[in-house]
């Protein structure tokens, strides 16, 4: 490996709110990154090429295809990714949702189902079923669990509304 | 011995591995680790038949980090004899050997491994290798074909020929005074699930191997390695705990574990080989298909005569059958029936069972025609299949088991609202969506297979259930446990099932719908099995309080046995085993099917598909707004995940009739859209409502603990109900899927 020494670049990258000084050859993706060198396989490797969404991360909060980001060109962004979206065992309501509907079969795609959704939601213009099935759109299921997805979100989204009401 | 209630089976039941999939926690395949682990890439050929004429390494070599580059010039020692790479699910003919020669079969065939120290140099590397090749004529174009297709000579094992024929179809057909003849198509799809092919190669101490591996059958996985290779079997352990999706791509071993083994065996390293999506598309897929279907009937709506033929692709190398034109001869009551089934050969790599191989296409052929007779006569397409419903296996003579399809009819047409449908095409709109409403009948068989298992109790009353089984989300480590926790009246979280890992009791294979029924059955009877050992043990305790007890006196519950006359009268399950000596007990439990049972019957699940299309009528542009599917599948295990695997199958049967195509150039034999921007597969907004309804139905023969098995039925019926509507609403047929938009904005209207 250390013929590429001269080729590695220094980053910094939170993830998961734990802080890594990285030297990365400037070819690896961070989604590659992730799983080979960092040990965090949540992030899945679907397509390679930004076509299917299960490598979807939230980068500084946005929801991100990792595959199709060079690890060096996001030097200082903060990273979560599915391991990191449990707070401290406590699932996140979006996993635990997911569960209670059965929005997955063979997992593969979940993560970034999941981790999608949290950036769907976080973007804070979809209300509706309808718009939550145009916007999940780049995150493919093989499975086809997608009307289990749709509830599993539509649940997390209506109970923040009432919950947003209430404290209105 | 039984337990006070039964709390699992049959109960809505969140999956035992949801919380390590919704944490990402679950691994797959290409996800396991170990230090000094290298990195294989595939490289892939150009072309799709001829040889190669040079290859120069060259660049490829000096890449750094690059450690070796096998070619068919230096590949590792592999067993000579054909029989050797013949896994348990082969078709007849000569497997595939991967780097054997340098003959090309099939475009995407892989000709290199890069094997380096790093993901990165061995993609580069392989970008690097130049390859030149003689190529020979090819042709990868089915309707080319047509006129050459032949009778498989030789039977695949476990796949039915189509029956002889019965009575006079020609005749009859003839004879009748209302009939249609169509010509179908439906491309070849190809079965992408999200994980790509993946194998993990751990190399360890003694050249012991624990391999990883992205596959439907462990102990097949397993075996194919001993066999290709020359170990022994007790030096070989394939993993698959955790499988993303495969759909039947999984059910033989593909090429990744081939590389990952043999270059593992050659640097006694451990190795890491994934395909990429575009080689995804290079390995086995549903066939290409053409079919014509000839239908008579009286007009009354019986059928008179049914003739179902269809030419379907394989490759050069291999004849892979599954059974396309059966269900035609079954489905429906006919005195008067021929069905042919015939192959051609094309220059790709060999197709590969697909969700309800050969039901999926014959099937949605079988019931667009049908619908097409329903509208010859003017009858409804629903009562259409009731009148003609079977009563028996018409092709074999035999009794099915059950058949609750008239109940899917009656209740997937309430809930759907059928009854408020007009039966002329464009009768339905809103705003400018014409509206379409279409149903079809599913079928699939329902089997059971042979299979093992163990059940374990610990010292402290907990569980352990172990079988080979895989479960590829169809949700068996759930199933499995719950049937065990029923077994002894726990709770979940005391037993702990183990399945993904070729030292467990046999399993088959994971197809076929075939797990819940076989594999729940050897850990029921493992399971029972278990229960009599320790009832026994407790009986022979010193001052046993059940002492005098029969086995049917007590019964299980809090990690206790009791008298169910007298609960407190009992003992605990630790305590039985503290007497006994024992750490742990164990038994086993083995399943096979009846051969006696099978002179007389037969098993198929059933179901009855409804769809709503909406189609633009100036763009072309079909949604499929709404699907019930009422399944009769006997005993369901498990609603929850049940339910799952029909949405999955719905989902899957709206792509094969509005999406899904690998589009091949014929000129260079090459798929040219391998990837999933140009091959479309349903995404969320393809997909909107779907209800599922499960009818009752009891079945004491089918499998021992009653049930029929999902993974497939929920495609079958689908794509043709969805075709339908799309005539219900817009008076036009496209027989060719999937139906896009240029196909039914140039189709004939309505005359």
């Amino acid at each position: 490996m250390d013929q590429f020494a001269s080729s590695r670049i220094p980053i910094s990258l939170t993830v998961n709110g734990q802080r890594h000084q990285l030297a990365i050859e400037p070819w690896v993706t961070l989604l590659d990154l992730l799983r080979e060198r960092l040990s965090l396989t949540g992030a899945k490797k679907g397509c390679d090429q930004g076509q299917c969404g299960a490598c979807t991360v939230l980068i500084d909060g946005q929801r991100i295809n990792s595959c199709l980001q060079l690890a060096v060109t996001r030097d200082g962004a903060e990273i979560t990714t599915i391991e990191g979206l449990a707070d401290d065992g406590q699932l996140h309501p979006l996993q635990a949702s997911f569960i209670k509907h059965d929005a997955f079969q063979c997992g593969y795609c979940t993560p970034g189902q999941i981790c999608s959704a949290a950036g769907l939601l976080a973007e804070g213009h979809t209300h509706s079923r309808a718009e939550i099935r145009e916007h999940m759109s780049g995150n493919l299921c093989r499975c086809g669990a997608y009307t289990n997805i749709a509830d599993a979100i539509e649940d997390v989204m209506q109970s923040r509304a009432a919950m947003k009401e209430a404290a209105e | 011995m039984s337990v006070i209630e039964q709390l699992h089976v049959g109960r809505p039941t969140s999956r035992v591995d949801g919380r390590l999939k919704v944490t990402g926690k679950a691994q797959y395949a290409a996800e396991y680790s170990t230090n000094g682990m290298l990195y294989g890439y595939i490289v892939s050929s150009t072309i799709a038949a001829g040889h190669i004429s040079s290859m120069d390494l060259t660049a490829a070599r000096r890449m750094p980090g690059v450690v070796e580059i096998f070619t068919h010039e230096n590949r590792g020692k592999a067993a000579w004899l054909d029989r050797k790479w013949r896994d348990d699910v082969a078709p007849p003919g000569h497997p595939f050997r991967p780097l054997h020669s340098d003959r090309i079969l099939f475009d995407g065939q892989p000709v290199a491994l890069v094997v380096a120290e790093t993901f990165e140099a061995a993609r580069d590397a392989a970008s690097l290798i130049a390859i030149a090749y003689e190529a020979d004529p090819h042709c990868t174009e089915l309707a080319r074909k047509r006129n050459e297709a032949y009778v498989p000579p030789e039977k695949r094992s476990g796949i039915p020929p189509p029956p002889d024929p019965r009575g006079a179809a020609e005749q009859a057909y003839a004879d009748a005074p209302v009939k249609i003849s169509r010509d179908y198509r439906i491309n070849p799809e190809h079965h992408n699930p999200m994980e790509m092919f993946g194998s993990t190669c751990v190399y360890e101490q003694g050249g012991k191997l624990t391999i990883y591996d992205k596959t439907q059958g462990s102990q097949n996985a397993q075996g194919y390695v001993t066999s290709v290779f020359g170990l022994s079997g007790d030096d070989v352990r394939v993993v698959n705990h955790y499988v993303g999706g495969a759909f039947g791509s999984g059910l033989r071993p593909q090429h990744q574990l081939f590389f990952a083994v043999m270059a593992s065996l050659e640097l006694e390293r451990s190795v890491r080989v994934t395909m990429t999506r575009k080689q995804m598309f290079h390995i086995g897929y549903r066939p290409d298909n053409y079919q014509t279907v000839s239908l008579a009937a009286d007009r009354d709506g019986r059928l008179q005569s049914i003739m179902h033929d269809a030419v379907a692709a394989t490759s050069h190398y291999e004849d892979y059958q599954e059974a396309v034109v059966n269900w035609s001869g079954l489905m429906y009551h006919c005195d008067n029936v021929k069905l042919t089934y015939q192959l051609a050969k094309l220059n790709t790599a060999t197709p590969c069972d697909m969700r309800a191989p050969g039901a999926a296409i014959g099937v949605t052929a079988m019931e667009c025609a049908l619908d097409e007779l329903a509208y010859e006569l003017g009858i409804d397409p629903l009562e259409m299949r009731r009148i003609n419903f079977a009563q028996k296996d018409e092709n074999t003579n035999k009794e099915f088991t059950s058949k609750a399809l008239m109940e899917c009819y009656r209740a997937g047409a309430a809930a759907f609202g059928w009854e408020r449908r007009a039966q002329q095409p464009r009768a339905m709109r809103d705003g400018r969506q014409l509206v379409g409403w279409g149903v079809s009948t599913g079928i699939w068989d329902a089997f059971l297979q042979k299979a093992q298992a163990s059940a374990t109790l610990k010292q402290d009353g907990t569980l352990e259930v172990a079988t080979a089984a895989s479960d590829i989300g169809t949700g068996t480590w759930t199933i499995l446990t719950q049937i065990g926790a029923d077994a002894f009246g726990l709770p979940l979280e005391d037993v702990q099932a183990r399945i993904g890992d070729s030292s467990l009791p046999m399993s088959p294979v994971e197809g076929g719908s075939w797990t819940a029924a076989s594999n729940g059955s050897a850990v029921q009877a493992a399971c029972d099995a278990l229960k009599q050992s320790l009832f026994k043990l407790a009986t022979k305790m010193a001052n046993s309080p059940l002492a005098d007890a029969s086995f049917d006196d007590v019964a299980l519950e809090g990690r206790r046995i009791f008298r169910k006359d007298d609960p407190a009268r009992g003992l605990a399950i630790s305590e039985i085993m503290h007497a006994a000596g024992l750490s742990e007990l164990t038994e086993q439990g083995k399943v096979s099917p009846s051969l006696i049972q099978m002179m007389n019957y037969i098993s198929y699940t059933h179901s009855a598909v409804f769809a709503e299309v909406q189609v633009d009528e100036d763009l072309g542009v079909v949604r499929v707004t709404r699907v019930v599917c009422a399944a009769a599948a006997g005993r369901i295990l498990n609603p929850k995940t049940a339910r799952s695997q029909i949405l999955g199958g719905v989902v899957m049967g709206i792509g094969m009739a509005l999406h899904e195509e690998g589009m091949t150039d014929h000129r260079l034999g090459k798929i040219m859209n391998a990837n999933f921007a140009e091959y479309h597969i349903p995404a969320h907004a393809d997909v909107e409502d779907i209800e599922v309804i499960f009818v009752d139905e009891q079945d004491d023969k089918v499998s021992p603990i009653g049930v029929k098995g999902l993974g497939e039925i929920g495609i079958v019926g689908t794509a043709a109900a969805v075709a339908n509507a799309i005539f219900h609403a817009t008076g036009k047929r496209v027989r060719d899927f999937p139906i896009t938009i240029d196909k039914i904005l140039t189709a004939p209207p309505l005359s």
